[in-house]
């Protein structure tokens, strides 16, 4: 394994860099592992929601009088349950569009704004008579026309999703209704200088799909108001305290009557970070005065949660002779979905942040289309941004005759590059990861096989940082508990583990973490972004500093000695002039129930020194001419960790986030009908990869430290989506000769566009 | 409402009653009737494999089966991969290279993966990725899970 799988380390510590067994593992291997769908209470009821069936209409009328006689069912509700129905403009004021959207996209009240909204919801003794009891409910709909297309939604003459909805551009508010819900821009230098400096300019359009984060575990709810006003749920979330501020929201409750529990969760990667589910189950609960569990089925899931958006985009870039660009320039819209907040802002911050050059314009649109409200999805927005600017500059070099990564290094972002957007660079691994990319065996040999073709792309992530909190208790027999409010997805309870235990010079095994609801810990901002094992790390990194001296503390009255002569290292409290006095951590905690009681340290963070992520990608592709089916016969991910906590773990995200790439290049899409009805809403229409679609995942794992971290970390787990699909179709033009430039890349695509070179 | 059946049927190698509607599909029953929610629902439309269980000795998806079928017939879930001496060699591989991130996905992995390897102790990586083409794993891109079995395994090229 250590050939395909490299850590290029620069420090090494004693348990941070290390590989040991997470500490949830054996309960995820046996089964005993509590996910949100496993929650049971005493007098559970079951909920199902009906949705609608139309991508766009009117709702005329709701009766749910059948469904409500139906024998086992215990309440119904719809829009008119919701507080939003009882509010007024008046008392809302500025707030009523944005609460408006927020409520309507739990249950809609007005309008359906795509196939699968919310528009009533039934509790009953169990999921089978709910689902009775749906087909009971009367719902008159008047259907009109719908636009999923973003480009379409544009347009003029397109209909309107919202009649309030006006176009948010430089602080200035459109005139009339539009679609366009924000037009963004930024810019530095002059880019039309820049272009009239150019010796080869080339500028293309590209599309990409609708496509969803694909987590295996549906999204589930359970929500107890109990009869003193106490609402408790219970679900699979990348954040507690996000569901708690979305219900607090929408049921205008106060934050302190909820508790939420984070349950296990069966992957997110943005997705479940909106509660979908939980307003509707505590609602239901109220009115039936019981437990309520909500399931999504699977194509709900695809049908009613968050896909990452389908894009469109205008890339333009300008080099000199020699390879040195002179100009870029992007222009994309990003479907939304049903409500306005597609992730447009972070496709142009992150479109070119692999280049130093000086001239460059990005303009971006968040449009609203008849989809369900786009969620995010890892690196949200960069991985479209990624595909058109990677396959434009692959052109580039083409025209140019350079090396890709050659090219690439001529014009790396460092430390001091200035993005278009305003930040400079902080210390970025970008070179470091373009040479591993070339000095790698990869580069080095050859592509297999006839019809096949190796392609080269990057990415970047700016990674984020924002609030955590941690606990850390001493035990008495020195362990510690580690108590946090992060979410653990993929290996978060080992890696901040890891860094408290390195922190306090203990072992691995003497750390046990725990993640807790939102009643027994400070606010803890969600896992997402790239920003858990960073910033939650840096919380467990104070709370064990925290207890470092208040164990100093306690020696020093043990010994009766001034605290400023004892002092804590490696795992131990000792005198620093006396060396009899010495206590190990664990003889230390011993004492601790007779000297005064624990010692607990804690720590609240919102840190700002979180360190961008960049990778580089090489994928190798064989295309079949005769069905145009593309195999990726080798795929090397190579990415700046800064410091990879645990390297097992970090490896796995590099690999997920490549092969979810490799998906969303060359199989995934929500394919539309006619009238904007989503057709393969299953996990066998909508093709995810599968372990025989693939090659190993070789990884290497760069270390520019951050120095915004003690351990040097930045996150991980977002850029590695980023590079794939440039890499693959850059892949597909060296065995084809042809240049894709519309997600995903399926066999139809490349054997029409083989048929169009070869004459029809 | 529907009337109940009685089942009767080895679960784990325990004689097991049960009542269920004809309905309800193996994984319900499983899940909400008999409280073992270690097998888990991706799907409910056979495509995702996270609700395998071994049926009278092959692979099944429970969520395709009915829960009355499972009358007269042996059923092995998760909860009874391990003994009481310790994790089954899969489980410990799956452990000790990371082969989970979620860990969702990793019940119906594991019992896939044990299928395989009691009727071909010598599987390599190809035969193990046709193999599991069935699960659906999203969050590891199923190289760790790979090596892990390979690992069990004792084909010669590790």
């Amino acid at each position: 394994m250590t050939l395909s799988n490299q850590v290029l380390s620069e420090v090494e510590y004693n348990v941070v860099g290390k590989r040991p067994v997470r500490p949830d593992g054996v309960d995820k291997v046996t089964g005993r592992a509590q996910y949100g769908a496993d929650v049971k209470l005493t007098g559970l009821l079951h909920a199902k929601v009906l949705r609608s069936p139309h991508p766009h209409a009117r709702i005329r009328s709701i009766d749910t009088g059948k469904a409500e006689a139906l024998p086992g069912v215990k309440a119904v509700i719809t829009a008119k349950d919701l507080p939003f129905a009882a509010l007024s403009r008046e008392e809302l004021g500025g707030d009523y569009n944005r609460l408006k959207f927020a409520s309507d996209h739990m249950l809609a009240s007005d309008k359906v704004l795509y196939k699968g909204h919310p528009v009533a919801a039934v509790a009953a003794v169990n999921a089978h008579v709910a689902e009775s009891a749906l087909a009971l409910i009367e719902v008159d709909y008047e259907p009109l026309e719908a636009v999923v297309d973003v480009r379409a939604a544009m347009r003029d003459d397109a209909p309107l999703l919202h009649a309030e909805l006006r176009t948010s551009s430089m602080g200035e508010i459109g005139d009339k209704p539009s679609n366009v819900a924000a037009h963004l821009s930024y810019e530095k230098g002059d880019v039309e200088q820049g272009f009239g400096e150019a010796d080869v300019v080339v500028e293309r359009e590209l599309t990409t799909a609708s496509v969803h984060q694909g987590y295996i575990e549906p999204h589930n709810s359970t929500a107890f108001w109990n009869t003193d006003g106490q609402l408790n749920l219970w679900t699979s979330t990348q954040g507690a305290f996000a569901v708690r501020a979305a219900v607090a929201d929408v049921l205008r409750l106060p934050v302190s009557r909820i508790k939420v529990t984070p349950m296990e969760i069966g992957g997110g990667f943005g997705g479940k970070i909106t509660a979908y589910l939980d307003a509707i189950a505590a609602t239901l609960s109220q009115k039936a005065g019981a437990p309520v569990k909500q399931l999504m089925t699977r194509a709900e899931v695809f049908e009613a949660s968050g896909p990452a958006p389908g894009s469109w985009m205008k890339v333009k870039v300008g080099a000199k002779n020699d390879g040195r660009l002179t100009a870029v320039q992007l222009e994309v819209a990003m479907d939304a979905g049903a409500y306005p907040g597609s992730p447009v802002m972070q496709a142009m911050t992150c479109a070119f942040a692999c280049y130093d050059v000086e001239n460059g314009k990005v303009d971006g649109y968040d449009v609203v289309v008849n989809k369900p409200k786009t969620a995010a999805y890892r690196a949200p927005g960069s991985p479209q941004a990624a595909f058109g600017v990677e396959t434009v500059m692959d052109e580039l070099c083409q025209q140019l005759g350079l090396d890709p990564i050659d090219f690439r290094l001529l014009n790396a972002a460092k430390e001091g590059t200035r993005r278009i957007e305003g930040p400079v660079a902080r210390r970025i691994g970008f070179v470091e990861c373009l040479e591993a990319a070339r000095d790698h065996d990869h580069y080095r040999t050859p592509p297999e096989g006839e019809n096949s073709g190796r392609g080269v792309a990057a990415g970047y992530w700016m990674n984020r940082g924002f609030q955590s909190s941690c606990v850390i208790t001493v035990n008495f027999d020195g362990t510690v508990s580690l108590i946090m409010g992060s979410v653990d997805i993929g290996g978060t309870r080992a890696s901040i583990a890891q860094q408290a235990a390195e922190t306090l010079g203990i072992a691995y095994e003497d750390v046990k973490p725990m993640v807790v609801d939102t009643d027994s810990i400070g606010f803890t901002f969600i896992t997402g972004g790239s920003r858990t094992s960073f910033a939650t790390g840096l919380a467990a990194i104070e709370a064990a500093e925290s207890v470092k001296a208040q164990m100093v503390s306690r020696a020093a009255k043990i010994w009766d000695a001034a605290e400023d002569d004892v002092e804590y290292a490696d795992g131990a409290v000792r005198h620093k002039s006396d060396p009899e006095l010495r206590l190990g951590f664990k003889d230390l905690a011993r004492q601790l129930a007779t000297t005064g009681g624990t010692v607990a340290g804690q720590s609240n963070v919102d840190p700002a020194g979180e360190g961008n992520s960049y990778a580089v990608h090489l994928a190798d592709v064989q295309v079949d001419p005769d069905t145009g089916k593309t195999e990726v016969t080798r795929y090397t991910a190579i990415q700046d960790a800064g410091k990879a906590v645990h390297p097992s773990y970090v490896e796995g995200q590099i690999q997920g986030g490549a092969v979810q790439g490799i998906g969303w290049a060359l199989n995934e899409e929500y394919y539309f009908d006619n009238s904007g009805r989503m057709m393969n809403p299953t996990f066998l229409d909508y093709r995810m990869p599968t372990s025989l679609d693939l090659p190993m995942i070789d990884t290497v794992i760069v270390e520019v430290a951050n120095s915004g971290h003690p351990y040097g970390v930045r996150g991980v787990g977002e850029v590695p989506i980023v590079p794939p699909m440039a890499a693959i179709a850059n892949g597909i033009h060296e065995a084809t000769g042809l240049r894709l430039r519309s997600l995903p890349m399926t066999p139809g695509k490349i054997l029409e566009e083989q048929w169009e070179r070869n004459g029809g | 409402m529907p009337g109940v059946v009685h089942v009767q049927a080895k679960i784990n190698g325990e004689d097991t009653n049960f009542l269920c509607e004809p309905r309800q599909s193996l994984l319900e029953v499983l899940r909400d009737v008999l409280g073992m929610t270690g097998t888990k629902e991706g799907c409910n439309d056979g495509n995702c494999g996270a609700c395998t269980v071994v049926l009278d000795g092959r692979i099944v998806d429970s969520c395709l089966v009915l829960g009355v079928e499972a009358q007269g017939r042996e059923v092995q879930t998760i909860e009874g991969m391990a003994s009481p001496g310790g994790l089954h060699p899969l489980q410990q591989s799956f452990l000790e290279n990371a082969a989970l991130q979620c860990g969702i996905c990793t019940p119906g992995f594991l019992l896939a993966s044990r299928a395989l390897l009691d009727a071909e102790p010598d599987a390599d990586e190809g035969r193990i990725r046709h193999w599991l083409a069935g699960n659906l794993c999203r969050c590891t891109g199923y190289d760790k899970i790979v090596r892990a079995v390979i690992q069990v395994s004792t084909a010669p090229e590790k």
